[in-house]
């Protein structure tokens, strides 16, 4: 064996986050362009062309609630507050969900805390009839397009009327009518499903595209990578979202590769343009999804978006994030919070005022207890729960012997 | 082990037409043309040329399967045939592939996808088996993936270890799967045609050892053409067998052997070698499985053995062995036997000590007539 004499030793490096517990939240690092700082580049740019939009960061709102530059997508007064009170009822239900859990309602439940803006602005631009393909943190999809939240609650208490029969964790939901995938809990595996519905689509002649979401986490997984390599190939008509909450559980971003380059930058190699985004600005979010889908329904492919935000919550009820992170990180993320922010723009722009916004506010809460109190009503976790028969239901088109063989065996 | 020298006249070529009973699932639909003798190959790529003519949502990719028509060529002339974009190369990403193809299947199409070796499934397995198995129960029906995922597989072509192995046992164990593995171009064609039109995933494992002829199990032995073989008559037009319902390759009275793929060729050249009156069943399809038949079978003869490629332990013959002890323990004779690959990984040079041949099915084929070892 060689000796390497004088050889400096070798060293592993591994990425810690700039706080811990304890530690004053500090994001210095951050580079954040300021609002309407970054260009607008034609649709039909090339990736190469626009390669500096994977490390920019596309921001509307300004501090004073005011929208600026080039993305400021000029949205309607009665479209932002649709889309303000979609995320108002979304925190409003997270809410409840997360104390019903407390209360021993369900077994689990997730927030969004933080992120609402992503998936009420995104699920309020694509129609019902492109596909979404989410993780678990897109409930605003559901909530925007009016999906009962009866629904979903039935499904959190896993009871009689749970449209999947008990079948999936509380917040896995599954809904064909509402453009919204079954969710699985296996990381990142949704993403390549959506390139490969969109490519049906555009092998169809159909009009139909497909969004999909993953977390900064998750595009460690193959299954990313896989997506992006067959939606650059095939050009795809999709939009592949990357969601930057900063954490996967307890595992900061710098884990995932975050520190190293941006996610978005992650398109660059495959050939497919990028933005980078500030999740927690609705006409950003809009303005960039507008984008892409205008790109996709114009038959030149995918794009890949970041979105740019904080998880505010824990991971879920079974994470307790002050363990791992600075407990006030939260409050001191420099780019705010998406329902504060879009609410200031809207007072701003005189088109609504703190007296709107209470209401608003009690008004979601009133709808949610409307609808806890009906689900309730039906059952919780363990008060009530679909036929033990359905068990054997739909794991194929139609039962074979065995599974009649063991159905009788339970007794049903 | 001691090498037999085997002269021509021992051999045997196969089945002869009179094994082969009239438990052939009649065709669904009768054939709307004659027949014509082909091998395996080609009876998978008229069923892919017959099920895209019919259908527009039928379409086909996998590494090298466009242009080229598929390192085997059972994708050959379908992108010639029916456009670049119903029959095209994907990227070396068998993850890819199976998850593309559920979002297609989701969406309402049919696509058939080719895993180029069945030993590249694996980083495709996580959307198999969690994906694909899943997305209906899970959705209550309000999502499906009816896909079918076609592999070449198996050993005795000298293709080492990542080109040998026969990894049924791992999708059979799967809820939400079908496990389908054709012996001959006849039932090559229907049942993949079935396998395209069956709204559940179904796994298509292709014994490659069978693609260009009814290998008789003697390795020395010249291969024998297809064309020699009542089941390579195969008709050009549309028909399918059903899944779920085994073919009893040869009737018998003193013992039941089942088999599937490959081996029933195998199987059927050692019940010749033992000169045991055997009744070889060919499952055709491990999941659904057509216990009845198996079960009338063994009740019939008293004896199983069970033959297959895949290493022993937790292989299917474990199962099926369970299956047949379960349901039919008071009409056995003797022990049941299981003659299969070895629980090592497949091995380059000693391919025919590892495959399970004529000389140890024929051994336990005795082994049980004399009340087990």
């Amino acid at each position: 064996m060689t000796q390497h004499k004088n050889a400096q030793p070798l060293s592993l490096r591994v990425p810690e986050p700039s706080g811990r517990p304890g530690d004053t939240p500090d994001f210095s690092h951050l580079k954040l362009d300021a609002p309407g700082a970054v260009d607008r580049p034609p649709v039909g740019s090339t990736p190469y062309d626009m390669r500096d939009h994977a490390f920019r960061l596309i921001r509307v709102l300004d501090d004073a609630g005011v929208a600026v530059g080039p993305w400021n997508p000029r949205l309607d007064a009665e479209t932002l507050r649709k889309g303000l009170k979609a995320m108002i009822l979304t925190r409003a239900f997270d809410d409840r969900m997360h104390r019903a859990h407390r209360q021993g309602k369900t077994s689990f439940y997730m927030k969004c805390t933080g992120e609402e803006a992503i998936a009420v602005a995104q699920g309020m631009i694509l129609s019902r009839e492109d596909m979404g393909f989410p993780t678990y943190r897109q409930q605003g999809l559901l909530i925007a397009r009016g999906y009962p939240l009866v629904d979903m609650m039935n499904q959190i208490y896993s009871n009689a009327e749970d449209p999947i029969k008990g079948r999936q964790l509380p917040i896995m939901y599954s809904s064909r009518d509402y453009g919204f995938f079954t969710i699985s809990g296996n990381l990142g595996t949704q993403v390549p499903q959506a390139v490969g519905w969109a490519m049906a689509s555009a092998y169809k002649g159909d009009d139909k595209i497909a969004i999909s979401w993953i977390g900064d986490g998750a595009t460690a997984e193959g299954d990313f990578h896989n997506a992006l390599t067959f939606a650059s190939v095939y050009r795809a008509p999709v939009i592949l979202n990357i969601v930057n909450n900063q954490w996967a559980i307890s595992s900061f971003q710098g884990i995932a590769g975050g520190l190293e380059t941006t996610f978005a930058s992650k398109a660059i190699g495959y050939g497919l343009p990028a933005l980078r985004v500030d999740g927690n600005d609705f006409l950003a979010v809009w303005a960039a999804t507008q984008w892409a889908e205008e790109r996709a329904r114009s038959n030149q492919g995918a794009t890949v978006i970041e979105l740019f935000t904080y998880r505010g919550a824990p991971h879920s009820t079974s994470d307790d994030p002050s363990r791992y992170r600075p407990g006030d990180e939260h409050e001191k993320w420099p780019l705010g919070d998406p329902i504060a922010r879009l609410k200031q723009h809207l007072i701003a722009l005189g088109e609504w005022s703190d007296e709107q916004h209470s209401e608003a506010e009690a008004e979601a809460v009133a709808q949610v207890r409307a609808a806890g109190k009906e689900s309730e009503a039906i059952g919780t976790l363990g008060q009530s729960r679909p036929s033990v028969k359905t068990m054997f239901e739909e794991v194929f088109a139609t039962e074979d012997w065995r599974l009649i063989e063991q159905r009788r065996e339970v007794g049903v | 082990m001691t090498e037999q020298t085997f002269t021509e006249s021992d051999r045997t070529d196969g089945i002869e037409p009179d094994m082969v009973t009239a438990d052939h699932a009649p065709p669904s639909e009768a054939p709307t043309s004659g027949t014509q003798p082909m091998n395996m190959i080609q009876a998978l790529n008229s069923a892919l040329h017959v099920k895209m003519a019919e259908d527009p949502n039928v379409l086909s990719f996998g590494e090298d399967a466009g242009f080229f028509g598929g390192v085997f060529r059972v994708t050959d002339q379908l992108q010639q045939k029916h456009g670049l974009t119903r029959s095209f190369d994907a990227p070396i990403s068998e993850c890819g592939i199976v998850a593309a193809a559920i979002g297609m299947g989701a969406y309402g199409l049919r696509p058939v996808v080719e895993i180029q070796f069945a030993d590249y499934i694996y980083p495709a397995y996580d959307q198999i088996v969690s994906e694909a198995a899943k997305l209906r129960y899970r959705s209550a029906g309000m999502f499906t993936a009816p896909i079918t995922v076609r592999s070449p597989y198996g050993g005795g072509i000298f293709g080492g270890q990542t080109h040998s192995q026969s990894p049924e046992s791992l999708f059979t164990h799967i809820a939400g799967l079908k496990v389908v593995i054709p012996s001959n171009p006849y039932d090559a064609k229907g049942l993949l045609t079935a396998a395209i039109e069956d709204d559940d995933p179904v796994i298509f494992f292709e014994p490659k050892r069978l693609y260009n002829g009814p290998f008789d199990g003697w390795h020395k032995n010249p291969v024998s053409p297809w064309k020699t073989q009542d089941l390579a008559q195969v008709p050009t037009g549309k028909y399918t067998l059903p899944i779920g319902k085994a073919r009893i390759m040869r009737e018998g009275s003193d013992v039941t052997i089942l088999c599937y793929g490959t081996m029933v060729w195998v199987s059927l050249a050692g019940a010749e070698h033992a000169g045991v009156d055997a009744e070889v069943i060919d499952l055709r399809t491990l999941v659904p499985l057509d216990i009845e038949t198996i079960e009338a079978s063994v009740k019939k003869t008293g004896r199983c053995v069970i033959v297959h490629e895949a290493p022993k332990t937790s292989g299917f013959g474990g199962e099926l062995s369970a299956l047949v002890q379960e349901r039919c323990f008071y009409h056995l004779e003797a022990p049941i036997a299981r003659v299969t690959g070895w629980d090592t990984p497949y091995p380059h040079a000693f391919e025919w000590e590892y495959f399970p041949g004529p000389e140890r099915v024929a051994e336990a084929l005795k082994s049980v007539m004399t009340g087990g070892r």
